[in-house]
């Protein structure tokens, strides 16, 4: 049913770092690929070596630029999956039941095989994060790699999403955020984790860590440059007759 | 939002239709035999017809009975049951009122609430939408049932009642205008707050995720149609509100009142593609776009 439960026993979902995403779409093209091979229907691509390519992604990587009122603008790239909200508009929309939220962990999954591909759910997503296949005619969304993080046939450190596994940069984190004591709840509050569109009422789970501020440059790095004998003199010959006599014009 | 064909055939053709039974199930006009037989089939070729053209955007179109499991939650589930029992209701008061000569008021009022009550739970699928601003007021719905039986009542040919019906829906139909272009930067939501850096400086798009197109941009960014959204909007309110009208004050003729219930249509059509084109979805932020 897509009634929402009133609370789910955990609360699985992303921590995803700011400060240290480097924007290298790894994330991206390990989603695609575990997802494409393994649970549902493949994310399927259109025209992929042709002119206009496009395709089927749970994960997609923007980037963008901060200006603060003084200094140096800052670019933050910005790594976006489904939020596995607590009150997940996407699934009290699906008029068949195939969307849910699992009571269990809180994951929001769909069952491919009731979908009808209206795209409700994705009109009622305010993050961009359902896509309805092309190829498959059905809806696609992180699964938070279900079939991973449960599978025993894996090895312990790869039982988690395919894209926090691959992060280089340690960028993205896993873990029981209903769970205050979890390695994950107690990076939110260190960080002071934020939630995405708060003004939507979807309460997500999964966090954003905002970037850091950036070191200050102090007025004089190098005291020994104070010393040094200038560089740039007064031209003299050629140049120096030169300069004063473009000056005089 | 992308103007699917499909939709907004679905939301003209079966919104007419339904208020045409609404109508038809009060006795309004009080036909029966073989006349009343053409107002069912016009009715029902409306309506039907309509509900069939949604079903052409789907995925999964054969799959589509499974839409009738979640009415508890779901706008769009008890969509396709207010649907099917005032097809069905109404069906039971058609074969009175054509073949038996009985109009049975119980089966006729029923048939003509539930019409109703499709055709608002159609515009709450949209309605109940946060994510897009524009549909996310009370005058959505407002707009649907005014259209709806304005539509209804000239296709029944009750010209006292269409005449106010439709000022009535001109007057929501502006109003809808008015607060809908100012519905997006009053919901409060912009880049500061999709990506929750918004109190660090100004936030600017400066990369998309790819060079390329998605299914999110196809679906929800749709500039073309809004390019000629002022001009489309005086097309729309000419045809479907003010020819109607002068044409029905005229005394009557067979030629106006078709000319009157044609114009309107495609008048309803624009304003429905405006609807839709016009819609401006949150996630539209994070591409830089609206």
């Amino acid at each position: 049913m897509t009634q929402l439960p009133n609370s789910t026993e955990r609360k699985m979902g992303l921590v995803i770092d700011l400060d240290t995403c480097v924007g290298c779409h790894a994330c991206v093209i390990s989603c695609k690929g575990w997802n494409t091979e393994n649970y549902g229907a493949p994310l399927s691509d259109q025209d992929a070596y042709g002119a206009n390519p496009s395709g089927t992604f749970l994960n997609r990587v923007h980037a963008y630029e901060v200006q603060p009122p003084e200094g140096a603008a800052q670019l933050i790239h910005f790594p976006k999956s489904c939020l596995h909200c607590e009150d997940a508009p996407c699934v009290t929309v699906c008029p068949t039941g195939a969307s849910y939220k699992r009571v269990e962990d809180g994951i929001v999954l769909v069952n491919e095989s009731d979908c009808i591909g209206c795209g409700l759910c994705a009109w009622a997503c305010p993050y961009g994060a359902r896509e309805l296949d092309a190829a498959a005619g059905v809806m696609k969304k992180c699964t938070q790699c279900v079939d991973r993080i449960y599978n025993d046939n894996l090895p312990e450190e790869d039982r988690v999403p395919a894209c926090v596994r691959t992060c280089p940069a340690g960028a993205r984190h896993f873990g029981d955020l209903g769970d205050p004591d979890s390695a994950v709840s107690q990076l939110v509050d260190e960080r002071g984790g934020m939630d995405l569109m708060p003004e939507m009422g979807t309460k997500p789970v999964n966090k954003y860590l905002p970037p850091r501020p950036k070191d200050t440059v102090e007025e004089q790095i190098d005291i020994l440059a104070p010393l040094l004998a200038p560089v740039a003199e007064e031209p003299k010959g050629f140049l120096g007759w030169l300069d004063k006599a473009l000056e005089k014009l | 939002m992308h103007p699917a064909p499909s939709v907004i055939l679905f939301t003209t053709l079966s919104g007419l239709g339904f208020g045409l039974l609404f109508f038809l199930g009060l006795g309004l006009p009080d036909v029966s035999g073989w006349v009343a037989f053409v107002f069912f089939a016009i009715a029902y070729a409306l309506a039907v017809g309509g509900l069939l053209a949604s079903t052409f955007h789907l995925g999964h179109p054969e799959r589509a009975l499974k839409a009738f499991t979640q009415w508890k939650t779901s706008w769009l589930s008890r969509e396709g049951w207010c649907a099917v029992l005032a097809l069905m209701v109404m069906g039971i008061y058609a074969i009175g009122v054509i073949f038996l000569g009985q109009r049975w008021a119980g089966p006729g009022l029923l048939g003509s609430l539930l019409s109703l009550a499709t055709v608002f739970t159609t515009s709450m699928i949209y309605t109940q939408l946060k994510t897009i601003p524009r549909w996310n007021m009370k005058l959505t719905p407002a707009m649907f049932l005014s259209f709806s039986l304005a539509g209804g009542a000239l296709l029944a040919g009750q010209t006292a009642l269409a005449i106010p019906l439709l000022l009535i829906a001109a007057l929501i139909q502006i109003l809808y205008w008015r607060q809908g272009d100012r519905a997006f930067a009053n919901a409060g939501t912009t880049l500061a707050t999709a990506t929750g850096l918004g109190d660090r400086g100004t936030v600017r798009a400066f990369e998309p995720p790819h060079t390329g197109t998605n299914y999110l941009l196809r679906e929800f960014v749709h500039v073309v149609g809004r390019k000629h959204a002022e001009k489309l909007r005086v097309i729309s309110f000419g045809l479907a509100f003010v020819l109607p009208v002068l044409l029905l004050v005229q005394p009557f003729n067979h030629l106006f009142a078709a000319l009157a219930v044609l114009s309107h249509l495609v008048g309803v059509a624009a304003s429905r593609w405006l609807f839709f084109a016009q819609a401006e979805h949150v996630v539209g932020l994070y591409y830089g776009k609206r």
